[in-house]
């Protein structure tokens, strides 16, 4: 058993492309080992911004031999056969063993199969996998043909403690590496993975991005203790850094405490995006005026230019963002609305003003469906909400926008809530993101995304398959978890109608409009952990476009399916339903007419017609008062009247009338059942 | 042979000939600026148009670069609408690029033993010039102090070979390595002396004029015209085969469309058209060029 190790080295990988490359180089080669009938015990990929490392272990040093064995013709049979057979299979006639059996004796070809050396297969395989890896972005570099994410210098490749050779981009493969581009440059020899690791390590290389992570994490831990502070937690951004260093080295630096004067997303935007150091909260919770950079190497002066480089460069950013903040306050946000007609939206969606206006008019008529909106603040916040981008501060940082809007209206002399609205109104962003709660904001926000999806469903800009460039997906599960999250009572047939006006189109959006939203719900509640048949059992009745009514009728009925009741129940309408099918389909024809009294004659046909009519008009007056529990309990109460005209009454009789008035019975069950929900979809 | 000159890279002055001398070693041609107003040095012909073709070419040089809308009177310490790009470019990227490049930082003091120098992901991409690399920025102690780009293709055309591109943001390296926090306070010259002249000696007075004329007295008729004029000129000079002077007339065209963006004459519409008709004359002068070099052979219409 033996060991492959692998390292291509070149110029700087970005950091957000480096666990991809990992991943995808150990996929090819692995599945390349696996077709090849190379099993292997273990493969682990490693990764720094300058080398991709994959290492494999237990691998044969060949495929192993493989006999075949193949039936001939009889020893007897005339010449000419014979000499096909071995031809056919590029063997001499010695080659073939003579077998006994029942109807004769046979020839049989033997062929060996010899396995083919590991090293020559890795040899074809590897440099196939190198030229397959998929970057997102790839270059050429001199005067090369090859493809790669950034010129490529050396490749080690080592099988069994010797050199395997390969060549790709013009690079032979050898036993040598090096260390840290500062630290230690110069090439050494490795024998092997271990001692591959533990020359790095000497050499200044952590090879293992988590333990990279580890380091910056622990390091960046003990200087805030140090000082008395608390690290801001950010796994993203420790990532990234730890995609940009090979020898991480985390140092604490300051800026001027007059900065805190500036919003401090914008401080911690301009740390963390900008310039990807860690950023720091005192002991009140406060961010404070620190912040640790991670340096790649150990500096001979001991970081004392390095820190001081690095506090020179914020200062410089976060002069900018003072600036920026003190000149964009001295202008309202309601005098740059104006400034939103020359911002285009989409070529055929008119300007950013142009949404304004119809966000304007789409929270005055969203108001009513919110309690507590007011309709002159909603109005306000949806004028506003927009102009902070094209303030100098959301121009410079456009992560920002929305928080700059409410920071400007507040020094306005807004409202709260009207600037609370204008911060929120992106929101939700993703399936993790906070929804808004508050009023105004629940009108802006609702009124933001619905602008969205009617106009660039009226355009035909519908996303296909992984195309979304609009982010249509995101526009329709925010209004899904607002109205949800805050029990809306806003059908969303009603909601688009109102988009569809504000933008003065005639008539309703396409019906697929309501389809892709079905879509987006049900992929949501199925991620809450609702049953997907229920939700798929009360969408079945379709017209349903009000969420909050439709998840209460869903949590309604499955707390009946966990009943006896219910679980009873169900089983009577399969039966019912099954009968039907089988009755219909002989009948070619439906049985869902009324039940004639006349023709009842059992004691257990009269109960159950009168069951059916009893319960219809209490679950039809329950669902009116959307008292679903109501309903169920409703429903319930057919069962002893079920159960018994199953164990009495034959429904299959010779006599044609009765049997189709009982058919005509059990269709009014599941019509009745039908009125909650398709219980067909109903699963398990 | 006396030894290498030593150049005082804490002046502006300094900082240009260690820049200089440095690359000129490497084998590179010390080139003059463009004689053109440009948005950077990118856009000189010795980086645009000789890096189309297969010869090889190595040359560095200061370009004066303007940015009509970054202009702030001379008041915003490190944006100016006037101010200079040290361009190296080597055609093929030679392997060791990244390595002489780090030389080239020696060369001015910044000693890598003691400075934090990062190669972080920044690609780049020209939309006016139909171009596009892959690269860096360089960081050194969290400072970007160049863009890093393998050039992949330029005016429409693909690369082959591929030339590296450095470019030197030199006021805000200058900065750095005198430790000063505004434009104004670079020394220039011969620090400590009578001689010796700052930054805003030499130029505050031309950011302040400037600032106004491309805010406020740019002529956008008369801007207008000369797009027009520079866009039918530069068409007439391709038809002649005369690619460099037509590139002239591209170049033109693109400044004066950084002019009228900074009037506030160009709405978001009508930047991505104007963009696109100063991409067709690059795209029209580098096909040109490619044949005038006998690089590419023009298809018979």
């Amino acid at each position: 058993m033996s060991d492959l190790l692998l390292e291509l080295f070149g110029e700087e990988i970005p950091a957000s492309m480096q666990a991809r490359a990992a991943k995808d180089l150990k996929r090819l080669v692995c599945n390349s080992c696996r077709v090849a009938n190379l099993p292997f015990e273990t493969a682990k990929a490693y990764v720094t911004p300058r080398r991709l490392i994959l290492h494999i272990s237990g691998l044969p040093m060949a495929q192993t031999d493989a006999r075949e064995e193949i039936r001939g013709p009889k020893v007897v049979a005339p010449d000419k056969a014979i000499q096909g057979f071995l031809q056919g299979n590029g063997i001499s006639r010695d080659q073939c063993e003579e077998r006994e059996l029942a109807k004769g004796v046979f020839l049989y070809a033997i062929i060996q199969h010899q396995g083919r050396p590991t090293m020559e297969l890795l040899a074809e395989i590897l440099p196939k996998a190198f030229a397959d890896l998929p970057w997102p972005k790839s270059m050429r570099w001199g005067s090369g043909a090859t493809r790669w994410i950034r010129p490529l210098h050396s490749i080690l490749a080592l099988f069994d403690g010797t050199v395997l050779p390969l060549t790709f981009a013009g690079i032979n493969s050898g036993i040598q590496t090096q260390g840290h581009r500062f630290h230690a440059p110069a090439s050494f020899d490795v024998w092997g993975f271990a001692d591959y690791r533990d020359k790095l390590a000497a050499a200044k290389v952590i090879i293992d991005p988590d333990e990279r992570r580890k380091t910056i994490s622990e390091g960046a831990r003990r200087l805030a203790r140090e000082a008395g502070l608390t690290l801001v937690e950010d796994d993203g951004l420790l990532a990234e850094i730890s995609g940009l260093v090979e020898w991480p080295v985390p140092m604490l630096g300051s800026f001027d405490k007059r900065f805190l004067d500036v919003p401090s997303e914008v401080l911690v935007t301009t740390m963390t995006v900008n310039q990807k150091y860690l950023s720091l909260r005192d002991a009140e919770g406060d961010l404070s005026p620190h912040f640790i950079a991670v340096a790649n190497l150990e500096a001979q002066d001991g970081g004392y230019q390095i820190i001081a480089g690095n506090e020179y460069v914020l200062t410089a950013r976060l002069t900018d963002a003072e600036f920026f903040w003190n000149q964009d306050k001295k202008k309202s946000l309601a005098s740059r609305v104006p400034a939103l007609n020359e911002v285009v939206f989409h070529a055929k969606l008119g300007h950013l003003g142009d949404k304004v206006s119809r966000m304007e008019k789409l929270v005055t008529e969203l108001a009513g469906y919110i309690p507590g909106a007011d309709v002159e603040r909603a109005q306000r916040a949806a004028h506003l909400c927009k102009a902070d981008l094209v303030s100098d501060m959301v121009y410079e940082f456009p992560e920002l926008q929305g928080v700059m809007g409410q920071y400007y209206a507040l020094n306005d002399g807004e409202p709260a809530e009207v600037a609370l609205a204008i911060r929120q109104h992106y929101s939700p962003a993703g399936p993790m993101d906070d929804c808004p709660s508050e009023a105004i904001a629940l009108c802006v926000a609702l009124a933001d995304k619905l602008d969205i999806i009617v106009g660039f469903w009226a355009i035909d800009e519908k996303p296909t398959g992984s195309r979304d460039p609009f982010a249509l997906r995101r526009a329709a599960l925010g209004i899904i978890r607002i109205i949800i999250e805050n029990n809306l009572r806003l059908p969303l047939k009603n909601a688009f109608a109102l988009a569809q006006d504000a933008y003065e189109f005639s008539g309703a959006p396409d019906s697929s409009l309501l389809d892709f939203f079905a879509d987006r719900l049900k992929a949501y509640l199925r991620e809450q952990g609702m049953r997907h048949d229920l939700i798929q059992a009360v969408f079945s009745l379709g017209g349903e476009d009000d969420l909050v009514r439709m998840i209460s009728q869903v949590h309604a009925l499955e707390k009946f399916l966990a009943s006896e009741d219910g679980v009873n129940l169900l089983t009577a309408y399969r039966r019912a339903a099954n009968i039907l099918r089988i009755e219909e389909k002989k009948d070619g024809l439906t049985h869902n007419g009324a039940v004639h009294q006349g023709l009842l004659q059992q004691k257990q046909e009269f109960d159950l017609a009168h069951a059916l009519g009893f319960a219809a008009d209490q679950i039809d007056g329950a669902l009116a008062s959307e008292d679903f529990a109501q309903a169920m309990t409703a429903m319930a109460g057919l069962r002893p009247s079920v159960d018994s005209f199953f164990e009495s009454v034959t429904v299959n009789t010779e006599i044609d009338g009765l049997r189709g008035n009982r058919l005509r019975l059990l269709s009014g069950i599941r019509q009745t059942l039908h009125k909650i929900a398709d219980f067909s979809e109903i699963e398990g | 042979m006396t030894g290498t000159p030593t150049f005082n890279s804490k002046t502006f002055q300094g900082l240009i000939l260690a820049l200089q001398n440095y690359w000129s070693e490497q084998g590179c041609i010390i080139l003059q600026p463009y004689d053109m107003e440009v948005g950077a040095g990118t856009f000189h012909w010795a980086t645009t148009l000789r890096s189309l073709g297969s010869k090889s070419w190595n040359a560095a040089f200061v370009q004066p670069s303007r940015r009509p809308a970054d202009g702030r009177y001379g008041e915003n310490p490190n944006r100016l609408q006037h101010y200079f790009q040290f361009q190296v470019i080597m055609k093929p990227s030679p392997p060791d690029f990244q390595d002489l490049y780090l030389g080239s930082l020696a060369a001015i003091g910044l000693d890598a033993a003691s400075h934090d120098i990062r190669f972080v992901e920044d690609d780049w991409e020209s939309p006016t010039l139909g171009a596009w690399g892959l690269g860096w920025e360089v960081w050194c102690d969290g400072m970007e102090v160049s863009q890093f780009t393998y050039f992949q293709q330029v005016g429409g055309f693909d690369c082959n070979p591929i030339s590296g591109e450095l470019t030197y943001g030199l006021e805000r390296l200058a900065m750095y390595v005198q430790g000063v926090d505004h434009f104004q306070q670079l020394v220039w010259n011969e620090p400590g002396t009578s001689r010796s002249k700052t930054y805003a000696d030499i130029y505050l007075a031309a950011e302040q004029q400037f600032s106004a004329y491309n805010f406020y007295y740019a002529d956008t008729d008369i801007l207008l015209r000369h797009f027009a004029d520079a866009e039918i000129e530069c068409a007439v000079l391709v038809g002649a085969e005369l690619p460099l002077p037509a590139y002239d007339q591209c170049i033109k065209a693109s400044h004066i469309f950084n002019l009228l963006e900074a009037r506030g004459m160009i709405s978001v519409t009508e930047r991505a058209a104007y963009i696109g008709r100063v991409r067709d004359l690059a795209k029209a002068c580098a096909k040109a060029y490619l044949v005038a070099e006998g690089e590419l052979v023009e298809e018979m219409a």
